[in-house]
């Protein structure tokens, strides 16, 4: 499979998740594991495009296929403008649900790039934040949606 | 939480998966976007030595037309059911549906015909699968045949489906022109609904022509509330004319009880979801 734009050939056992394929043969920590009942979205990642939880995915399911994560987002040290938004926004408290809102978040923008507030909560519906702090998750997505007025550090790195 | 392990086969072709489904026995399990089955398998709730994935199957996906009726692929992702112009214009109670079906990751993955024959209750698809008069074509090592969804959904978590069997493809009769509504109660995001309804009506002049009404976790299984249906034939589009026939939606239902409700709180429910499901489809 692909990913973060590498190609990668392994054998693995059938029973092994995507998440812990990225986490453990490759490396990439940065795409966690929450809640591990498939509810939190915390491992969300990108396959072929769409998000997916890579928690309720086999590896071997994704053979030949394309994966995005966390760690894949930025380009030549320059934060992705979500990532930027997210930071900006202070979209964040403890952090450990932020590799999965803002995979999640780029799928919503993917799908509208101009979402409403409601469309917003509604696209992070299987994202849980366990401090609860939803409030600038959602204006760090307005933002980078160019939605509302933009730090001025967003608007470079876009 | 790690599944234990099973032999993994991924199959090209209907005919490689029947013969899959064959050779392994009767301790097999069809994964198709695997997102009831995952979680099952990794809480060890079940432990089948092979595992057959339907995903690279290609003839298992997408919808096509087929003169009074469309058909929906079993491995169509909910995703692409719920964009699909041929379901919205045909059968739009299956997008009203889909709409709220779980979040949007596992819409992603999770398949039409997956979550069908994964016969869970609670499950979004049943109720307007059965509303509609859906035809399920399921293929096994004799040839193919044809089970109405009234005759699919048997119990809890169990179908018409043999266990040498594939669920290949869904047929929907059209109903062009149709309003639909699927009204779904839940007490936190992505929850499997406590009571759901799905209605699909065709108004002509206010009236209430035809009426399918649906029931989502009312029993073991989907159910039709077919008392509300006879009762709104040819009553006006109008919210007490639609609360009255709203008032037999719980009759010969078997709703379970936990801790989201007991059985007469979802009776209860049932009405109340299937006044607003029926009013939103009627445009009223």
């Amino acid at each position: 499979m692909t990913v973060d734009g590498a190609s990668y050939t392994d054998d693995v056992e059938p029973r092994m998740l995507l998440v812990h394929y990225l986490r453990e043969r490759l490396g990439k920590t940065g795409t966690v594991v929450g809640c591990d009942t498939s509810n939190c979205g915390a491992c969300t990642v990108h396959l072929d495009g769409r998000s997916v939880k890579s928690c309720n995915v086999l590896a071997v399911q994704v053979d030949g296929g394309e994966v995005t994560t966390i760690e894949g987002l930025s380009q030549g040290g320059e934060l992705h403008p979500m990532q930027a938004a997210f930071h900006e926004c202070h979209a964040l408290q403890c952090g450990f649900c932020t590799p999965g809102m803002i995979m999640q978040a780029i799928d919503v923008l993917n799908d509208n790039p101009k979402p409403t507030e409601e469309q917003i909560r509604e696209g992070l519906e299987g994202n849980l934040c366990r401090c609860t702090g939803y409030h600038n998750i959602v204006r760090a997505v307005q933002a980078a949606s160019g939605q509302t007025a933009v730090p001025a550090a967003i608007e470079e790195s876009a | 939480m790690i599944p234990a392990q099973f032999e993994y086969v991924a199959p090209t072709t209907l005919e490689d998966a029947l013969q899959a489904l064959a050779d392994a026995g009767d301790d097999a399990k069809i994964i198709a976007g695997g997102q009831s089955l995952l979680p099952v398998l990794r809480m060890r709730l079940n432990a089948p030595d092979v595992v057959i994935d339907l995903g690279r199957i290609e003839s298992l996906r997408g919808v096509r037309d087929d003169g009074d009726a469309i058909v929906v692929g079993a491995m169509t992702r909910h995703a692409d059911v719920l964009t699909d112009p041929l379901v919205r214009e045909n059968a739009f109670v299956i997008t009203k549906a889909v709409e709220v079906l779980a979040d949007p990751q596992v819409r992603h993955r999770g398949t039409f015909g997956g979550a069908l024959a994964h016969a869970d209750p609670a499950g979004d698809l049943g109720a307007p699968a059965l509303a509609l008069d859906a035809e399920f074509v399921v293929a096994g090592p004799r040839g193919t045949r044809t089970v109405a969804a009234e005759d699919f959904f048997v119990d809890l978590f169990t179908t018409a489906l043999e266990e040498n069997e594939i669920l290949t493809e869904v047929r929907i009769p059209k109903r062009a022109g149709w309003g639909a509504h699927y009204e779904k109660f839940v007490r936190v995001a992505h929850q499997w609904p406590i009571v759901a309804v799905a209605a699909a009506v065709k108004v002509d002049g206010g009236t209430i022509r035809e009426a399918r009404v649906g029931l989502t976790n009312m029993g073991s299984t989907p159910l039709r509330a077919r008392a509300v249906e006879q009762a709104l034939v040819g009553q006006p589009a109008t919210d007490e004319a639609v609360r009255a026939a709203a008032a037999s939606a719980a009759e010969g239902t078997d709703p379970p009880s936990d801790l989201n409700g007991d059985a007469d709180y979802r009776r209860h429910l049932a009405t109340v979801l299937t006044r607003r499901a029926v009013l939103a489809a009627a445009g009223a």
